[in-house]
């Protein structure tokens, strides 16, 4: 159930529309690209399979949200900047994180409203945006034959507007049972620096996360925001009693095969 | 927490005591359930009136100029409630809107006050003022009722004893009033009623506050479901209104607008069951109304601001707040809760008194959702913490502005990066051998397992698999 109070998604800039054999810049946020690699080896499998022209600028780094989120945003502006730097030549920038994109596409003009940086920031697109609302691909003939639950990440669903293109691309794939979690519009905790800050409620809210997904009989955990799932697939591990569910970021559903 | 102490002294994270934002207490499950309940019932209500989400930005608009003209609408609206013989007081603090309340009691020999809810006067915490001053203060909305019988601080700003169920208050009326137990919800509200009756009929002045003040007109308007505001107003001789002076609205012609999206974003009603239009005092009796400033100028110096200001007490935010479920209203140390309160105490009690509550919060946007007027509470929370780390507050700390130098440095290229995250990942596969996991790791491990460091990097995979393509 999408909300019945729409917030404001971003502006982003679709115009002129994309073109067959463009060059499309991938964006892997700093702890997917060292912590799991295989959620964009997964993407770039998916969208090579669409005859999408991929490109990776290797000087990419990190998106800036870390210290903008703790307030330090005189010093998220320079890696803002390095970041809108490396991206500007490339008129599609497709990130496999709601909450990185929303870091690029809302939150870059509140540190850096210059015309360099809303350029860019406007080009970022989360990845199953990219695939539903500009490839128009819903079916990327994935074969899933478990039982999964599907948690938005809260940036990318309210600061984007992002949630029926997931659920969407979830819907075709072959054998997959989806798992309703209660709940589902509840946040997780993880929030970035929160899950330090105020571990506490942090992991109050990470339990009630975790009961819901037993709740949900699911297997496996799915995600377009590997962050939130560092979170829950943390807490789901430590407790013996849901060790055996395992989580997966989209893109490594929709690039399984029987 | 205990209402002797006043609101700033019981604040336990303005003491530096983070316990009750840390760590939420287990005993607040009723509320949590209570929260989501209202927040989904109160959302599907609002969603199925077409054209709400029209409403929520008409209201904005119209808040928007009300906050950018307050002193031309203030005289308007003092002008027009003076013509009718009601006397207008500005208060420039708190301190100051009780001395005008404690000189009307006296001038007017008053033993006992009744009181409508209003959380204007929790920020002057008039009941100890009154108190102290010999004179008896009755709170009558039956939330508020319950809370000050068990000398407790509202925990919510539209439920006050949300945290209560109908079993802890037989117990408490029990205790307090000697009536005979009872879980029963009609046999409570039937001692309060009991017991309140009598005080309205002694009590020399009545206090509430103001839902909405109305500049073209001149009219307090007071909305409520228990009939207690319209006792504790019309029954008295004497009646002081306190308001903020961001309750006033320009024109009369919006109040039903106002009315509508308060009702159904505070309680799922389409209106509440009586809403009083008061515009001057009956014959024989006095009407004051002290208009109350408490901070509230202040945030006028800062535009990014402003909608904090346009907050009609709703508590909607609250209901669909993770973290407000958690940790309930007395963890947020003032009188305002919730991720409204995490926007408008660092303003009204000062960045360097209340810097931390913005970021007692996961920037979920839940709560930037629901509001009625919609003011975007999750992009306030984050201005707040930019402001917060900048002013003299608890967050502005120079050890961790250091550390953000540094990540920021770390960043500023592709070596730089690989060099850092060489270093993280060593420090994460290293952390399983430490004995004791110290500050922000700790914080991680404590219910969370790390994440297993993997052979290779993303970036290492595609230039090998370039590579072997023959790209570069």
């Amino acid at each position: 159930m999408s909300s019945p109070f729409p917030y404001k998604p971003a502006p982003r800039q679709d115009d002129p529309p994309y073109q067959q054999g463009e060059p499309v810049a991938i964006f892997i946020p700093c702890y997917m690209d060292q912590f799991y690699p295989e959620i964009g080896e997964s993407m770039v499998r998916i969208l090579e399979r669409q005859g999408v022209n991929l490109v990776f600028p290797p000087e990419q780094t990190c998106c800036g949200q870390p210290a903008f989120n703790s307030g330090y945003w005189d010093e998220s502006r320079p890696v803002i900047r390095q970041f809108c730097k490396v991206f500007a030549p490339y008129r599609w920038i497709v990130c496999p994180s709601g909450s990185c994109t929303a870091m690029c596409r809302v939150f870059f003009p509140h540190v850096d409203p210059s015309e360099e940086v809303l350029r860019v920031s406007r080009r970022v697109i989360e990845f199953s945006e990219f695939l539903v609302d500009i490839l128009g691909v819903t079916d990327t003939g994935a074969s899933f034959p478990h039982k999964v639950a599907m948690h938005i990440g809260c940036h990318g669903r309210r600061e984007l507007g992002v949630f029926d293109h997931p659920m969407k691309l979830l819907q075709s794939v072959r054998g997959l049972t989806y798992c309703e979690l209660p709940n589902m519009e509840e946040c997780c905790g993880f929030g970035g620096t929160f899950s330090v800050k105020m571990p506490g409620t942090s992991l109050a809210m990470g339990q009630s996360k975790k009961e819901n997904i037993v709740r949900s009989g699911a297997e496996y955990v799915v995600s377009g925001d590997v962050s939130c799932l560092m979170h829950i697939g943390g807490i789901l591990q430590r407790d013996p009693a849901t060790r055996h569910i395992r989580f997966l970021h989209l893109a490594e559903v929709l690039d399984s095969r029987i | 927490m205990s209402d002797h102490a006043s609101h700033l002294d019981g604040a336990a994270f303005l003491k530096n005591e983070n316990r009750g934002l840390y760590e939420p207490s287990p005993r607040f499950e009723n509320l949590a359930n209570a929260c989501d309940y209202s927040s989904k019932n109160n959302m599907a209500i609002a969603a199925a009136v077409p054209g709400f989400q029209d409403w929520r930005e008409a209201a904005h608009q119209i808040k928007k100029y009300s906050i950018a003209n307050l002193d031309k609408l203030l005289v308007q609206f003092e002008s027009q409630m003076k013509a009718r013989g009601v006397e207008v007081l500005f208060a420039e603090d708190a301190a100051a809107a009780n001395r005008m309340v404690l000189d009307i009691a006296r001038q007017h020999n008053v033993q006992s006050v009744v009181k409508g809810k209003s959380m204007v006067t929790e920020e002057m915490e008039l009941n100890h003022v009154l108190e102290d001053a010999g004179i008896r203060p009755i709170e009558t909305d039956l939330g508020e009722y319950i809370v000050q019988l068990a000398r407790q601080r509202p925990i919510h700003l539209v439920t006050p004893a949300l945290h209560f169920s109908a079993a802890e208050v037989g117990k408490l009326f029990q205790e307090k009033l000697g009536e005979p137990y009872s879980a029963e919800h009609a046999a409570l509200t039937a001692i309060a009623r009991k017991h309140l009756r009598a005080e309205y009929l002694a009590a020399g002045m009545g206090v509430s506050g103001c839902n909405f003040a109305v500049a073209d007109s001149g009219t307090v308007v007071i909305i409520e479901n228990e009939g207690n505001a319209g006792l504790s107003t019309a029954t008295p001789p004497v009646h002081v209104v306190t308001v903020g002076i961001e309750k006033l609205i320009p024109r009369i012609d919006y109040l039903p607008l106002f009315l509508n999206l308060l009702a159904r974003s505070g309680t799922g009603q389409k209106l509440t069951t009586y809403t009083h239009l008061i515009h001057g005092p009956a014959a024989g009796k006095k009407l004051y109304v002290i208009f109350l400033d408490n901070g509230r100028t202040k945030v006028l110096q800062d535009p990014q601001a402003w909608q904090s200001l346009f907050c009609i007490r709703c508590g909607a935010c609250l209901n669909a707040c993770p973290v407000y479920r958690r940790v309930g209203g007395w963890s947020y140390g003032w009188v305002y809760p919730g991720p409204i309160g995490s926007v408008l105490t660092p303003h009204l009690v000062g960045i360097d008194k209340a810097g931390k509550l913005p970021f007692a919060s996961s920037l979920c946007g839940a709560c930037g959702e629901v509001c009625p007027v919609k003011i975007d509470i999750p992009h306030q929370l984050v201005h707040l913490r930019y402001r917060a780390v900048n002013e003299p507050s608890p967050m502005n700390s120079p050890l961790e502005r250091l550390t953000w130098r540094l990540w920021a440095w770390a960043m500023g290229g592709p070596r730089r990066y690989g060099l850092a995250m060489w270093a993280v990942r060593l420090g994460v596969r290293m952390a399983k051998f430490l004995p004791w996991h110290p500050g922000k790791l700790g914080a991680w491990t404590r219910g969370r397992n790390l994440p297993r460091v993997p052979s290779h990097s993303f970036r290492s995979w595609w230039q090998k698999r370039n590579s072997e393509k023959g790209r570069p």
